[in-house]
């Protein structure tokens, strides 16, 4: 597999795009024509050929400048990174998956070599040839988490298990969707969560945590969420809120289908073996309306889930202000026909009816 | 649970009542590494019932070319680690799942103090590699009977951190002066019978030690009981839980499809509704609470069993 790594921005002048292969194989976050939250947790394993459930950690044609502008987020605000001292061995556990995982899934574009405790490692992309030692952080020029999340797209949470909860005490945070590493940093499960409407009452967060803290070594898990972000950005954090909550104004019916884009979170859920701890990657793709109705099943899908959505999710998720435009916009792309079940279209989804 | 088929390659005494095992991949592949306190459960086919035991890892945590596991035999136990000490040779082929802690040691804690009572020493020995590694301050207190039955000893280096408490040498483990003056910030772990995990708790809380410091694994496995029956209430079915079974063993043998991970009552995984109940459900599990118990509308089959007229579950 060759991957053409796009040149592309994700603030400013937003040049960020999806190439056609990337919009076939994006991950639409809808199964059916409604949402509601649920512990939606299934295992990380397979999923359809080329997509981004078929690999541990993906990468595609947005890693290089994804990483770039990682670099740019963590220079103008570095405490998006934090490692507690005693999440340090986990940081090790995350820094081998992921290299292991790399070099095994993509193997013309990264390598690596273990001589006991000498390792080497080589990131083409990103023209990294690094030898360390494992274990030995004086040996890398960061700490072995931050080392290898500025290789790897994607938000890191690291969480401690113990107290039969999990604590959120090591992170690497920059592509978030509105919420912060520095405010979380040595919460719990239940106080990280806490600003999530519904979902308490429903005992979600209860259900969840017994589920996560029963993930083993051999059984990864993965879940979808998803929001809807105004232009390409990933760093909508809430230390940046003035950059990004004023662009939520400038939605039109003339511009929606360019600048609103569904943000999906891809979510996977890891037993690290040598601190027991639980890695908590969180993907970040995205994809404007307009890319997105190309699909016709999930053009007619999403305008379904957008307009039958509750208004607190709506709140919470931050587009309220622009849902009737969006709906209005969807609507044009919904001709009414069934959608098949599942997230990919299939032989039995119609194509458009022609307007 | 995912599981793999290992290799059994010694076979080796500690003492006359504790042997010790080793496990490799047959085609020398390396194994998942684990964190100090971690255990694997081992199927053990015996004479038609599948034996299922959880046993700590006793080999280095970052040494994934075997496992390692020290079996002491309980005769009076329900027959899986008599099955471990007379079918089990070299070159048997056993069912091991990957390893999980429900011990894990506390990474954030000043020091650590590690209390072992007899056969509870067994998730120390993977924790102490651990902490030397980590070159974290510890110290160790071992109790047992007589140095013959003290099946630790062959794995505990000679060094001031690391103290015998040999009951027959007149030399027995005093908590208060264990947990006096330990500098703020350590944690202990006790794991043995439940009589000294009692008090280790009992003199910590004397000392006013903060519970979250405290943390403890008993070495519970399924105890052998009179035998019950048990009604399935989504299926009607009635199955006889022998006496020794456990509830859960016999739900496998039915091929009523539960999920399971410590088998020793401290995960919650297997946990089951009530549906009826009248008798009295002998709670044997450290998972759920004292409401809990006293409501008999949950059930943990791994460890627990029932006396009385008629008991139903959800399953």
């Amino acid at each position: 597999m060759t991957i053409r790594f796009n040149d592309e921005t994700f603030r400013d002048d937003y040049t960020f795009f999806n190439s056609p292969e990337a919009i076939a194989r994006f991950p639409f976050p809808f199964d059916r024509d409604d949402y509601m939250y649920s512990v939606n947790m299934e295992p990380h394993k397979t999923g359809p050929e080329g997509t981004p459930f078929n690999v541990r950690f993906d990468v595609d044609e947005h890693y290089v400048s994804e990483m770039r502008d990682r670099e740019i987020t963590l220079t103008e605000d570095p405490l998006r990174c934090q490692s507690l001292p005693h999440m340090e061995l986990a940081g090790w556990d995350l820094l081998e998956l992921i290299m292991r995982s790399k070099a095994e899934d993509y193997p013309e574009l990264f390598e690596l070599h273990c001589d006991g405790d000498r390792w080497h490692w080589i990131n083409r992309p990103l023209g990294i040839d690094q030898r360390f030692t494992f274990g030995d952080a004086t040996t890398l020029p960061y700490g072995p988490m931050e080392y290898i999340t500025r290789q790897a797209q994607g938000d890191f949470a690291v969480l401690d298990q113990r107290e039969d909860n999990l604590w959120m005490d090591a992170g690497m945070v920059t592509s978030q969707a509105d919420w912060s590493l520095d405010f979380d940093i040595g919460m719990n499960f239940f106080e990280w969560h806490a600003p999530v409407p519904k979902a308490h009452e429903m005992g979600i967060f209860q259900r969840a945590l017994k589920f996560l803290m029963q993930i083993n070594q051999d059984n990864p898990a993965r879940r979808l969420n998803w929001t809807m972000t105004v232009n390409p950005r990933l760093d909508t954090s809430p230390e940046n809120y003035h950059k990004w909550g004023p662009e939520k104004r400038t939605i039109t019916s003339e511009n929606v289908g360019q600048k609103q884009y569904l943000r999906v979170e891809l979510q996977t859920f890891w037993r690290l073996p040598r601190s027991n701890a639980l890695a908590f990657p969180i993907r970040c793709y995205l994809i404007n309306l307009e890319d997105l109705v190309s699909v016709p099943k999930w053009g007619r899908r999403l305008h379904r889930v957008l307009r039958d959505l509750p208004d607190e999710l709506a709140d919470y998720k931050g587009f309220a202000v622009n849902r009737p435009v969006i709906v209005d916009y969807l609507s044009q792309h919904d001709d009414g026909a069934a959608t098949s079940a599942g997230i990919y279209p299939t032989a039995d989804d119609a194509p458009r009816t022609p307007a | 649970m995912s599981a793999r088929l290992l290799r059994v390659t010694e076979v080796a005494p500690l003492t006359p009542l504790v042997t010790r095992f080793r496990f490799e991949d047959p085609d020398g592949a390396p194994l998942p590494l684990f964190s100090g306190g971690a255990h694997v459960v081992v199927e053990m086919p015996d004479e038609g019932v599948l034996r299922r035991n959880a046993y700590s890892l006793i080999s280095a945590p970052d040494d994934g070319s075997g496992y390692e596991i020290a079996v002491r035999r309980e005769d009076t136990g329900r027959g899986g680690s008599r099955y471990m000490h007379s079918q089990v040779t070299p070159g048997t082929l056993m069912t091991v799942t990957s390893p999980v802690n429900l011990f894990s040691l506390d990474l954030r804690a000043r020091k650590h103090v590690l209390i072992a009572g007899g056969i509870g020493i067994t998730p120390f020995l993977s924790q102490l590699r651990q902490l030397a590694r980590m070159q974290a301050p510890f110290e160790l207190h071992y109790a047992a009977r007589s140095r013959a039955e003290a099946a630790g000893l062959a794995f505990l280096p000679s060094a001031p951190n690391i103290h015998l408490h040999i009951s027959d040498e007149g030399n027995r483990m005093d908590l208060g002066a264990i947990l006096t003056g330990q500098p703020l910030g350590t944690h202990v772990y006790t794991c043995g019978p439940e009589g000294l995990i009692t008090s280790v708790e009992q003199a910590a809380a004397r000392l006013n030690w903060p519970k979250a410091a405290l943390h403890s694994e008993a070495f519970l496995s399924p105890p052998p009981g009179k035998p019950f029956d048990v009604t399935l209430a989504r299926s009607g079915r009635t199955l006889t839980v022998g006496p020794n079974q456990s509830l859960l063993e016999a739900l496998e043998a039915a091929e009523i499809d539960i999920p399971w991970s410590c088998r020793g009552g401290a995960c919650g995984q297997c946990e089951t509704a009530v549906t009826a109940c009248h008798g009295r459900i002998d709670h044997n599990d450290h998972w759920l609470s004292d409401d809990d118990r006293a409501a008999q509308q949950k059930i943990m089959p791994c460890v627990s069993r029932f006396q009385g007229q008629h008991l139903a579950i959800d399953r």
